[in-house]
C-alpha cells in the first residue's frame, strides 16, 4: 500500500529518521490546526518542518462536511437554497442567485430585467463582503487590527441592506424561480445610497493603511507566488487566478443576469503572490462599487420576478383569498411542478472563484444529482505546495491571502 | 469565438470512431460519451490538440444510476474549458456497478486530484494511478460509500416527521 495513504506521520517519521543536517538537527512535525486561530476555519496542515521552514505539508479537510449533495437529493428547489447560503457563507446571495439561475436554466425561464439588475446588485454586494472580510483578515494576520475594524462597520452595513431585502444577515435564502420574493423597499434603497457614499471613504482609509506600508510589503510581498501555468493546473479561478495574471473571469466569458450591461475593468496581478492577491481583491471592490453605482442608475421599472406561477410562490393575501393562487401554492410547497429532464452546468464568478452547479434531474421534484463545482475546494490543493520552503508565519498569511472559507471547502 | 461542435465531434469520430457515442448539445454546453477504457486518451487528446485545446478542467464528478444496467451504473462526468475560444464541454463514461474503476487524470491535470478522492470518497469508485486515493470529506474509517443512491440520507428511525408533508418525498 502506498505510503500516501497513510496517515502523514507515518511518512514524516521516516523522513526525520532518515536525514540528520549538518548541524545535527533534525526535521519536526507541527501540527497547525484543526482549530487554530489564524486558520480561518477548520483546516488541518500537518508540517514537516526545518526549524521554522516548512519541508513539506499534508492538508486534512472535511471538518464541515455536511453532506449538502446528498440532502439536495432529497429537496425541493426551493428549499436548497439554504444550503448554497452555507457553502460561501461570507457572501452567501452569490450562492443563491448562482442556484436560481442554474433552475432558470433548467425550467427555461427569463428573468425581467429589473429583477436581473436587483441581483447583479445584490451579488457585488455580497462580493464586496467577501473582500471585505478577506483582506482586512489578511491584515490582522499580519498584526494589522486597525483596518480590520474600520471597514467590518461596514460588512454589518451590507448585512443591514441585506435584511431589508430578505429578513436575514448572513445566510440570506434569498430569492425565488424568477426573481424576488418582494419588491425592494425604500428603506433597502437608502441604505444601500448611504453605504455607496460612506464605504468608498473607508476603503480608500484602509487602501492607504496597506497599500505602500513598509512592513506589509516586506510581510506579503514574494510571500506566496504562483505561476499562471501553475495556478491555471491547479485550476485556479477568481482573484487567486487573476492575481497570477490571467484575466479569466466568469462575469465577462459568460455573462449571466445582464453583467454584459455595464462596464467594468479585471483587474490583474503579475507574480501571483500575496501582495498581488490582496491588490486584486481591492480593485475589485472598486469595480463591485462602480458596477452597483451603474445598476442603479440604470435600473428599469418593471417586475421584481417572472410570471411563472407553476414556480414562483404567489403572495399570501392571494393565496387566502382566490382559488387558483391556493392551488398553485398547494402545488409548489408539495413540490407538483413540471420539472424537466436534463442536466444543466452554470457558473457564475463567486467571491473566490468560478462557482458552478452541475444539475441532474430526472423529472421528479428534487434533483437527480446536484453537484458544487467549489473553487475553494480545487484550489486549496495547491496550498502545500505554495507553502513548501517558506516560515510559518508566510504560511499563514499565504492562507489568509488565499481566502479559503472552509463552508465552500467542504460542503 | 467558439469552436464549432462539428469540428469537435469530428475530430473525436476520428481518432476514437467506435469509442465516443451520444453527440449532442445540452442546454449550452456540447458533451459526449466514450467508454471509460478510452478516457485519458481523449482528455489528453483534447487537451493537447491545437484545435481543441481545452486547457483547464472545470470540474469531475460522478452520479450513480442503480437503475441501469450492471455495465453503466456510475457515470463519471468531466467539465473541460478552453478559455481562449470560449468553449466548454462535457465527457461522460459509464463505469461498472460491481466494479467501477477508470484511469486517472491526476498527471495531465493537476486540478483532478481531489476532485478525484472526492469522487472516490462519495461513491467508491477506483481511479487507477492516482497517487494518493483516499478519503478526502468523511472519515478515513467509513466503509460506506454514501453518495449511492442505496444508502439513506437520515436514520429512518424517526418517528417524530413525515417527509410526506414536507414535499420532501422523491416520487409521491
Amino acid at each position: 500500500m502506498s505510503e500516501l495513504l497513510l496517515p502523514p506521520e507515518h511518512r514524516y517519521a521516516k523522513i526525520i529518521n532518515e536525514k540528520r543536517n549538518d548541524d545535527g538537527s533534525e526535521y519536526s512535525i507541527l501540527n497547525l490546526g484543526p482549530t487554530h486561530p489564524a486558520t480561518h476555519g477548520i483546516f488541518q496542515n500537518i508540517l514537516l518542518m526545518d526549524g521554522e521552514r516548512i519541508v513539506e505539508a499534508e492538508p486534512t479537510i472535511g471538518y464541515i462536511h455536511r453532506a449538502f449533495e446528498k440532502i439536495a437529493e432529497n429537496r425541493p428547489f426551493y428549499q436548497i437554497t439554504p444550503l448554497t447560503d452555507r457553502m460561501n457563507y461570507c457572501s452567501s446571495p452569490i450562492n443563491n442567485m448562482a442556484w436560481w439561475m442554474t433552475v432558470e436554466k433548467l425550467l427555461d425561464i427569463e428573468v425581467p430585467k429589473r429583477a436581473q439588475y436587483l441581483r447583479v446588485i445584490v451579488m457585488e454586494l455580497a462580493r464586496i463582503a467577501d473582500h471585505i472580510i478577506c483582506n482586512s483578515i489578511l491584515g490582522v494576520d499580519t498584526g494589522a487590527y486597525t483596518g480590520f475594524l474600520y471597514v467590518f462597520q461596514f460588512r454589518e452595513k451590507i448585512y443591514e441592506i441585506y435584511e431589508e431585502i430578505c429578513g436575514a444577515r448572513l445566510t440570506t435564502n434569498m430569492g425565488r424561480i424568477g426573481g424576488f420574493e418582494r419588491e425592494w423597499s425604500n428603506e433597502a434603497f437608502r441604505k444601500l445610497d448611504v453605504f455607496l457614499e460612506e464605504f468608498p471613504v473607508a476603503w480608500k482609509e484602509f487602501e492607504n493603511l496597506f497599500e505602500r506600508n513598509r512592513i506589509f510589503i516586506d510581510r506579503t510581498v514574494n510571500v506566496g507566488p504562483i505561476s499562471a501555468e501553475s495556478a491555471m493546473a491547479y485550476g485556479f479561478t477568481g482573484p487567486n487566478l487573476r492575481a497570477a495574471g490571467v484575466d479569466y473571469d466568469v462575469r465577462v466569458a459568460q455573462p449571466y443576469s445582464s453583467y454584459d450591461d455595464f462596464e467594468f475593468i479585471v483587474p490583474v496581478g503579475k507574480s501571483g503572490d500575496t501582495y498581488d492577491r490582496f491588490c486584486v481583491r481591492n480593485a475589485e471592490v472598486w469595480e463591485s462599487l462602480s458596477i452597483i453605482r451603474q445598476a442603479l442608475a440604470k435600473l428599469p421599472e418593471g417586475p421584481y420576478h417572472a410570471d411563472v406561477p407553476e414556480y414562483y410562490l404567489p403572495p399570501k393575501e392571494d393565496v387566502y383569498t382566490t382559488m387558483e393562487s391556493l392551488i398553485y401554492h398547494f402545488k409548489i410547497v408539495m413540490g407538483e411542478v413540471p420539472i424537466p429532464v436534463a442536466e444543466i452546468y452554470h457558473p457564475v464568478e463567486g467571491g473566490n472563484g468560478e462557482l458552478g452547479f452541475y444539475l441532474v434531474t430526472d423529472g421528479s421534484r428534487t434533483p437527480y444529482r446536484l453537484h458544487f463545482r467549489r473553487p475553494c475546494f480545487i484550489y486549496y490543493q495547491a496550498y502545500p505546495e505554495m507553502i513548501k520552503g517558506s516560515l510559518l508565519s508566510d504560511a499563514i498569511v499565504i492562507l489568509s491571502s488565499l481566502n479559503v472559507i472552509a463552508g465552500e471547502l467542504d460542503a | 469565438m467558439a469552436i464549432e461542435t462539428a469540428l469537435i465531434q469530428e475530430k473525436i469520430a476520428q481518432k476514437f470512431a467506435n469509442k465516443a457515442s451520444n453527440f449532442g448539445m445540452q442546454k449550452d454546453i456540447f458533451s459526449f460519451e466514450i467508454t471509460s477504457d478510452s478516457m485519458r486518451e481523449v482528455i489528453l487528446f483534447l487537451k493537447e490538440e491545437e484545435d481543441t485545446n481545452f486547457h483547464f478542467l472545470t470540474d469531475l464528478c460522478g452520479v450513480h444510476y442503480p437503475d441501469n444496467t450492471i455495465d453503466q451504473q456510475f457515470c463519471v462526468v468531466y467539465h473541460l474549458h478552453n478559455w481562449i475560444e470560449n468553449t466548454r464541454i462535457r465527457i461522460k463514461t459509464y463505469l461498472n456497478g460491481a466494479q467501477p474503476e477508470i484511469a486517472s487524470i491526476s498527471d495531465i491535470f493537476l486540478s483532478s486530484n481531489w476532485m478525484e478522492r472526492e469522487t472516490y470518497d462519495f461513491y467508491g469508485i477506483n481511479f487507477i494511478g492516482h497517487p494518493q486515493l483516499k478519503r478526502i470529506l468523511n472519515m478515513d474509517e467509513m466503509v460506506s460509500f454514501p453518495m449511492r443512491k442505496e444508502f439513506p440520507m437520515e436514520d429512518n428511525g424517526r418517528t417524530d416527521k413525515d417527509d410526506r408533508f414536507f414535499g420532501r418525498t422523491a416520487n409521491c
